[in-house]
């Protein structure tokens, strides 16, 4: 050990912690101020990805869509070039309402949309029952309100007072099919439907809970095991690292205004998980070094710790890297986020294992006799000459 | 000093590094587009004939097929391409007609060798294959409310037979309260019904009040929490009934948490249908027609088929109690009727009711449960939706009661066959405990999960060259040991997520990843070690020994509390953070195995033998 030049990790502890304050002051400003961008699944609302034959043009997409009568309507491209993300926050149905009522006012009959309910249940090919007031069944009877390319099969049902159509397709899918025409014709380019998504809003909030206390959780069992198997001293700089680490990644993800999903959720998981695990291996190493260097002070112990780990951290986290960089190359939009995250936990996560996990051992003056068990304590003392 | 393994080590390994080849093996098999026939109901099964039919339809269409074989349930046959298989489902569907469902299908060209050895490929996600992805949730209150205002009608028909008078019973928010006219009558009922009802809890501690005395009734914790379970579990079978008549190959229908249901449809792209026979959230309630002389109190009135109809307020039984129901002909009229078994408490509360009521009428009320979206004014002044759920009653049948009926009996008078047989799948598949709503829908295009696919494979080529090479340039000989255990590792993963029968998604495919990545740490770690220990002045083989020795304990740290983590995220996650876990957990296991014991075996069997090494190529 002697020959291999030790590293003074700890000389750096002061302008270190100055900057993980400094990252942690930025990150929480871009919470607070910014905010995290919250994916439809945390969100709730509908969204569906398009893809275009030419080159997609997202200001006027845009400016198709504030055209339709969507909740807060927005597009942005989605990996490539030809594919388009449109998300609202409400349901794609609205939309449906708003043409819907658009082509009935051109009817000039005075006729208005009451309700949309589901369908009778001895109507089983019927999705969907439009409720109108004011209009007869002769100006509901048209396949120029209700085209057959969207609404499918449709039927006029008369009952006191009320005129009712059953449609086959749900508004929420016949706009869908609307939508994509009205983008086909406008843009001039062909339109597919890749993928649709609606998230009630009653989930999004409890996918938000539910990750937010599967953190607490993660860090408190971390916490109890680093305790259990080392000593209090590292699993508060076990929980430090970690917490450091997770609000960086936020923090990261407010400033750049990414989508926040379930799966960059997980990745923020997974980033508690290497951080860990970086931390552990060099905790490992100062227990180690402390039981067998043992004139060294707290200082010494611990650079000398961080120097002989320093070979095996750096690879790791190069392989990590490498295949998370590939994964961020190649791995498709719905995984770049996830990708993302992980790459700048990793990168902030190796750091941390460094200058905040061990750094705090030092602020919270870690002794050679935190680490003796009492019992073996006393028989030391007794061989001592 | 030398490092060997005993024999039955090298052996142990190389069975498990076979087994892994094995059983990740069927995953390089490309699937079939097929079809998979069954029969429409379950007493319908499919035979030798039938198939001879609808390959006989095939060939008259000219539509190449092959392979065609049975399960013990359907019947499958093979194409050679997606086109063929659409054409192919359309032929085969109009020539067996609508007893017949036929489904699109991938069916798995695994050899028969490996399928012997209970080798099968994974099961790919809907984000690779593409289907529609619903979350219902079940209203467990409501049912719950339901159950209570039955439970107070056969109170009062228990104090009637006992003679306890009493005021009026009145359920709010699922708790009970009956009213005396006097303390001595209310504590004589609670204390006959107590023995009865052993699931509530009673309370008449009240004082007077207007006259009045009150006891109230609630459900236990228990209790409620098992109906939650039984309403779950029913509509869960509910669900699978419905969805297998949609004709969907490899449905998934489960529970998720306490009350909701994931339902899954790979290769549907129709969501209207789905949601069609899916959302026909509907109950079923038998009621007696009201006597002309009944109090309107006890008496409400629905509409039947236009006309209105008085029914009794207490019902006889819901729909919950129907075990099958069929329609069929009745021999001697000819004319279409819907035969009812019942279970054992229906057949008993039915015969009860009827017995006492032969010539009356008896009415089939059919209950469904909708959601409107109203607009409505949020806190800050905007227009926000909320969904606002209600329910819509009518009568499907109203038939007179020839004799008392039990556990079987029969609904004659109906206008068609046709309606016979709505009538019919109405009884079996309406009976929803609880009312559901969709909180979820998902849907990914076919040629986006194929394009996931090739996306998620591109990504772990890449990712594994590159680790390959690093390893191999910065670690020398043993890089390739680590190399090797790599590549084995992966083999291992898939070959357990095969085995377990875990389905492989897009935040899988980056578990997978990642465990690559990783799974190289245990190695790092260990050939660092063994670097310092030869730095240190130690001989080779003790620099070996040692080196894994003390990574030992670090790597075992370490992979635990990641392990920790993996497990807390499968524990709360739900679809693609669960994908993620699963992968990961299982990564982080095989690559235990394979880094440490799989890379010392391979040190040991070119290194461990040599009494005088002189220099390690590390």
């Amino acid at each position: 050990m002697s020959e291999q030049k030790i590293l003074n990790f700890m000389g750096a502890r002061i302008p270190a912690t100055a900057l993980s304050v400094i990252m942690l002051v930025v990150a929480i400003g871009a919470l607070a101020m910014n905010g995290l961008k919250l994916g439809l699944d945390f969100t709730g609302g509908a969204q569906v990805e398009v893809s275009f034959s030419e080159p997609a043009d997202i200001p006027e997409i845009r400016s198709i869509l504030d055209e339709q009568g969507l909740n807060n309507p927005v597009a942005v491209l989605f990996g490539s070039d030809t594919e388009v993300l449109i998300r609202t926050q409400g349901a794609m149905g609205d939309g449906g309402q708003v043409a819907l009522e658009r082509r009935l006012q051109n009817t000039g009959s005075g006729a208005a949309l009451e309700a949309v309910n589901r369908a009778p249940s001895d109507q089983g090919n019927y999705a969907q029952e439009l409720v109108f007031s004011g209009a007869s069944a002769g100006v509901l009877d048209s396949t120029e309100l209700f085209p057959p390319r969207f609404f499918g099969d449709t039927r006029i049902v008369e009952t006191d007072g009320a005129v009712s159509v059953l449609v086959e397709n749900s508004l929420d899918n016949a706009y869908t099919q609307e939508l994509l025409e009205v983008l086909s014709a406008e843009t001039g380019s062909q339109v597919e439907l890749r993928r649709s998504e609606y998230v009630g809003p009653q989930i999004g909030a409890e996918l938000r809970d539910e990750g937010g206390m599967g953190m607490l959780i993660a860090l408190a069992v971390v916490m109890l095991y680093v305790a259990a198997r080392f000593q209090f001293k590292f699993s508060v700089g076990a929980v430090l690292a970690l917490v450091h680490d997770v609000i960086i990644v936020l923090g990261f993800f407010a400033l750049l205004q990414i989508d926040f999903d379930l799966t960059v959720l997980a990745a923020v998981l997974a980033v508690i998980g290497y951080s860990l695990n970086d931390t552990i291996v060099v905790f490992d190493r100062i227990r180690e070094n402390f039981r067998k260097m043992r004139k060294g002070s707290t200082r010494e112990v611990i650079n000398a710790s961080l120097t002989q780990t320093l070979e095996r951290t750096f690879i790791t986290s190069l392989t990590t890297l490498l295949v998370l960089v590939m994964l961020f190359l190649f791995g498709g939009e719905l995984i770049s986020g996830f990708a993302l995250a992980l790459i700048v936990g990793v990168v902030v996560g190796t750091y941390s294992s460094i200058y905040v996990s061990a750094n705090t051992l030092m602020w919270l003056h870690l002794e050679k006799e935190d680490l003796m068990p009492p019992e073996k304590e006393g028989t030391e003392i007794d061989e001592m000459p | 000093m030398l490092n060997r393994y005993p024999l039955w080590k090298y052996l142990l390994i190389l069975l498990v590094a076979v087994l892994g080849f094995v059983y990740s093996a069927p995953n390089l098999y490309p699937p079939d587009d097929a079809i998979q026939i069954s029969g429409s109901s379950s007493d319908l099964t499919i035979d030798a004939a039938t198939l001879k039919r609808a390959e006989k339809a095939l060939d008259e269409a000219g539509i190449t097929h092959f392979g065609s074989e049975f399960s013990d349930t359907a019947a499958a046959l093979r194409f050679n391409n997606g086109e063929d298989q659409l054409q192919g489902k359309k032929v085969v569907q109009d020539a067996l007609g609508s007893d017949y469902v036929v489904a699109l299908n991938q069916a798995a060209t695994t050899p028969d060798w490996l399928v012997s050895m209970g080798a099968s490929p994974m099961k790919l996600g809907l984000d690779l294959r593409g289907g529609v992805h619903f979350l219902l949730e079940v209203d467990v209150d409501s049912a719950i409310t339901k159950r209570q205002q039955t439970s107070a009608d056969e109170m009062k028909d228990q104090l009637r037979d006992e003679r306890i008078r009493y005021l009026k019973f009145d359920v709010e928010n699922s708790v009970i309260v009956g009213y005396f006219r006097s303390e001595e009558l209310r504590d004589q009922a609670v204390s006959a019904l107590r023995s009865e009802y052993r699931e509530m809890l009673f309370d008449n501690d009240f004082p007077e009040q207007n006259g009045h005395y009150r006891f109230t009734a609630t459900l236990s914790e228990a209790s409620q929490r098992q109906m939650e379970q039984d309403a779950l579990t029913q509509n869960l079978t509910t669900l699978r009934k419905r969805v297998n008549e949609l004709g969907v190959s490899e449905p998934i229908v489960q529970s998720q948490g306490r009350n909701r249901i994931i339902v899954q449809l790979p290769g549907v792209q129709d969501t209207a249908e789905a949601k069609r026979v899916i959302g026909k959230t509907a109950n079923l309630e038998f009621r007696l027609e009201a006597a002309p002389d009944a109090l309107s109190a006890a008496t409400e009135e629905f509409d039947y088929n236009g006309y209105p109809a008085s029914l009794e307020r207490k019902l006889i039984l819901t729909g919950d109690h129907v075990a099958n129901a069929n329609a069929s002909m009745d021999p001697e009229t000819n004319m279409p009727q819907v035969n009812i078994t019942l279970d054992s408490l229906g057949g008993t509360k039915m015969n009860h009711a009827t017995r006492s009521n032969i010539g009356r009428r008896m009415a089939v009320l059919f209950i469904e449960y909708k959601t409107r979206m109203n607009v409505e004014e949020d806190e800050n002044g905007e227009q926000v939706q909320v969904p606002e759920q209600y329910v819509e009653r009518s009568v499907i049948s109203l038939a007179t009661i020839q004799g008392a009926l039990g556990v079987q009996f029969r609904i004659t008078g109906l206008d068609s066959p046709r309606a016979a047989s709505e009538l019919a799948l109405m009884l079996r598949s309406g009976a929803l405990a609880a009312p559901m709503y969709f909180v979820e829908e998902r849907t990914i295009g076919p040629s986006l999960g194929a394009e996931n696919i090739q996306l998620g494979v591109k990504s772990v080529q890449w990712g594994l060259a590159l680790v390959l090479l690093f390893m191999l340039v910065y670690y020398k000989v043993f890089g390739v040991f680590a190399n090797i255990a790599l590549a084995v590792n992966i083999l291992l993963l898939v070959a357990v997520m095969s085995l377990l029968g875990a389905t492989l998604t897009l935040p899988g495919i980056a578990g997978i990843v990642l465990t690559v990545g990783m799974a190289v740490d245990a190695n790092v770690l260990i050939f660092a070690r063994i670097r310092e220990e030869l730095k240190a002045g130690a001989s080779p083989q003790s620099a070996i020994s040692a080196g894994y020795d003390r990574a030992y304990v670090t790597i075992l740290d370490a992979n635990i509390t990641t392990l920790i983590v993996a497990v807390i995220l499968y524990a709360i996650g739900t679809g693609p953070v669960k994908g993620f876990a699963v992968t990961l957990s299982i990564g982080i296991l095989t690559s235990m195995f394979t880094a440490i014991m799989g890379t010392r075996a391979l040190t040991n069997l070119v290194y461990g033998g040599r009494k005088n090494l002189k220099k390690l190529w590390i």
